[in-house]
């Protein structure tokens, strides 16, 4: 079977910096992988690689099966990014700026208007759609951030801190969301500060170090976070 | 690195030589020119022969500025960067030395220092372009964003020059022309071997001492890569 | 193409909901115009001055009040990550250029469109419909190239700490073979001439426009990569 994610040798230098060393990563067809690391040691700068927004420096990516330079566009329709910035226009109705989303990742008409709805009603903002997201809290502009992120079925989705900032109530739905049988089948890359939310979620764990993968494990090897704490916690500084 | 700078204090001496000889014909070798009424041309028209060679090279400048843009953007290869700001830098100054030449030509042939002229404005164009060019770099600090971005610039400025060139023409032509038939106006037309010869010396100085300045230019900006990159390292 | 609209589209709902820029564009234009015209106050009735001048004030105004503008068009999008959205969509960089075009041209194009008849009131001109529409033509070609070079730069500063004073520092100079035939075909139109005076002008506009279109372009995805 085809791997979801497939890296090869991927560095990336900024300036005389090099940032990644030469990682080599295959995720699997609805994994769900987290990524712990130290600041500085290239989290973001692999989920950018990976979502395109960045080209590496030397060595290859692919995901689903297409290289992520030579076609980025059939690469970013795979790909749903949850950031910790919300991707929201301000000046739009939470309806408007899935629309504008929905249409601009090729889905159109019943099929968007339809998806929109089921996607709302999931976050719990069915009732706020026709309202602005500037006077929206700041829990409701993350929940509604989340149903962005998973408007076009993506099937490899990049969690890029999720955590940070997000309120108990957009935790819980987001938590939801990724259990709930739609995206059971997609594959998940999250990288992570918060070790012990990331580790209850993920199903294999890496830890990121100065540019290079340190350690490459799955869940069931420990008994248990505590375990995965005490083994692994010296890879984090 | 040390082959380097002796190549470049060859060319400086050759610049030096050539510029000499240079100045020497300019003053000495060169026999008055008359017009077509067969007046004698004051003196201020020898600024001709190095303000057009001046201002030639200052556009060969910015066509290094563009190129080496391009084969930045084409292989993010920061050697590219050093090229394009070293031309750039040199470029802004003979831009400067159009000007100045130009005006002081002007007060004395017309009687005003500037005049809104086809080529005098064109190379006004390009001075403006230059130093926004260099504002842009000032306004940047990390080293690869900064040469991205100034190989922008420097790719659209390249080209709007000679797009202002054109739209000047159609604004205003008053510039006498120095070569080709259409010999009216104040200027004559260039004949006469000495006149010719003076010139083209005049424009080998002018290009050595771009050469120079440019290789001295792009040694130095090198050794401070250097050392950023050992501070970097420690 | 279809998403260069969608992004337009997006803008232009956004701005039509604030008139944000919109307003402040239009009203700095309309105090340009003001100033102007108090100042020749004096030889307003002289026809052949006002003749000279006129268009030159016309296009200073769309200048600075379009570039008012220009500085805010991508400010909107960096508020909320939103330029990595767009660029994690599968569209190429050319189309988001291309979208964000579209919607400057129309927020400038209109603010052009309601300044002109004070423009016309202020400076005492009576113009017939076949003038207007050559000068609207003007006006679209011109700025076109305006917004061509505009918008490329406009996100070229984003990343700068001197933004809004950087951008007509850099504009300006690749603005005047643009502006130079605008305001020359301005004038030829104001004074009488027919379009086939004025064709030198438009070649030239139609060719800045289309080059600095097609480079802009080329160069965009550059601009934005992070």
């Amino acid at each position: 079977m085809e791997n979801a994610v497939s890296i090869r040798e991927l560095s990336k230098v900024f300036g005389k910096t090099p940032v990644l060393k030469a990682l080599d990563l295959d995720l699997k067809k609805g994994e769900f992988a987290v990524v712990f690391g130290p600041n500085g040691a290239g989290k973001t700068t692999l989920l950018k690689l990976i979502s395109t927004l960045i080209e590496p420096t030397g060595g290859s990516v692919f995901v689903s099966g297409f290289n992520i330079t030579e076609e980025p566009e059939k690469v970013r329709k795979e790909i749903g990014m949850l950031s910790h910035d919300s991707y929201l226009y301000g000046d739009l109705t939470a309806k408007e700026n899935l629309h504008f989303f929905g249409k601009m990742y090729g889905i159109n008409g019943q099929e968007l208007e339809k998806r929109i709805l089921q996607l709302l009603n999931e976050v719990g903002l069915a009732t706020k759609a026709d309202e602005r997201v500037s006077t929206f809290s700041r829990g409701m502009k993350q929940r509604l951030s989340i149903a962005r992120a998973l408007l076009h079925r993506p099937s490899l989705l990049l969690l890029d801190e999720p955590y940070t900032g997000l309120d108990p109530g957009a935790s819980l739905v987001f938590e939801n969301l990724l259990k709930s049988p739609e995206f059971q089948g997609s594959t998940k890359l999250m990288v992570s500060h918060d070790l012990e939310r990331g580790f209850a979620l993920c199903d294999r764990v890496l830890i990121l170090n100065k540019g290079k993968f340190v350690y490459d494990g799955f869940k069931v090897n420990f008994s248990g976070f505590q375990e995965f704490r005490e083994k692994c916690g010296s890879m984090l500084t | 690195m040390a082959s380097n700078s002796r190549k470049t204090g060859v060319l400086a001496v050759a610049t030096a030589s050539v510029m000499l000889l240079a100045i020497y014909m300019l003053f000495f070798y060169l026999p008055p020119i008359k017009d077509e009424a067969g007046e004698v041309l004051s003196g201020s028209f020898r600024i001709f022969f190095f303000h057009m060679p001046i201002a030639i090279i200052s556009y060969l400048a910015f066509g290094v500025v563009f190129a080496a843009s391009i084969l930045y953007l084409r292989d993010k290869s920061l050697k590219w960067d050093i090229y394009a700001r070293s031309a750039a830098e040199v470029g802004t100054l003979f831009a400067f030395l159009v000007l100045v030449t130009g005006s002081i030509w002007a007060k004395d042939a017309w009687g005003w220092y500037w005049i809104w002229d086809l080529r005098l404005t064109t190379s006004l164009v390009l001075f403006l372009v230059y130093l926004a060019y260099t504002m842009l770099r000032k306004a940047l600090e990390e080293p690869e964003k900064r040469a991205r971005l100034s190989a922008v610039f420097g790719i659209l400025g390249f080209i709007s020059v000679p797009l202002s060139f054109f739209s000047i023409r159609l604004w205003r032509s008053a510039h006498p022309l120095m070569f080709g038939g259409n010999t009216g106006g104040s200027g004559g037309g260039l004949e006469g071997t000495a006149l010719q010869l003076t010139l083209l010396v005049n424009f080998i100085a002018y290009f050595l001492l771009f050469l120079t300045l440019f290789s001295v230019k792009v040694q130095n900006e090198r050794m401070e890569e250097e050392l950023d990159s050992r501070r970097y390292a420690e | 193409m279809i998403r260069s609209f969608y992004i337009a589209a997006k803008d232009l709902k956004a701005e039509f909901r604030t008139k944000q820029m919109l307003n402040s564009m239009f009203i700095f234009s309309l105090l340009v115009l003001v100033v102007f015209s108090i100042s020749f106050g004096d030889f307003l009735g002289d026809t052949e001055k006002v003749e000279k001048l006129a268009p030159g004030v016309l296009w200073i105004a769309f200048t600075f009040a379009g570039m008012l503008g220009l500085s805010r068009t991508f400010v909107m999008e960096t508020e909320n990550g939103c330029l990595e959205a767009l660029m994690l969509c599968p569209v190429d960089r050319g189309a988001i250029y291309t979208g964000k075009i579209l919607s400057n041209l129309a927020i400038v194009f209109l603010m052009e469109a309601v300044t002109l008849p004070f423009f016309i009131i202020l400076f005492n001109y009576s113009l017939g419909i076949g003038t207007l529409l050559l000068l609207l033509l003007i006006l679209f070609l011109g700025t076109f190239g305006f917004i061509a070079v505009g918008t490329l730069l406009s996100a070229l500063t984003l990343g700068t700490r001197t933004r809004e004073l950087l951008l007509p520092v850099l504009l300006l100079p690749l603005l005047l073979p643009v502006l130079i035939p605008a305001v020359e075909a301005t004038a030829g139109i104001l004074a009488g001439n027919s379009i086939g005076n004025l064709i030198p002008e438009i070649r030239l506009l139609a060719v800045y426009d289309l080059v600095f279109f097609v480079i802009s372009h080329l160069v965009f995805e550059h601009v934005v990569s992070d």
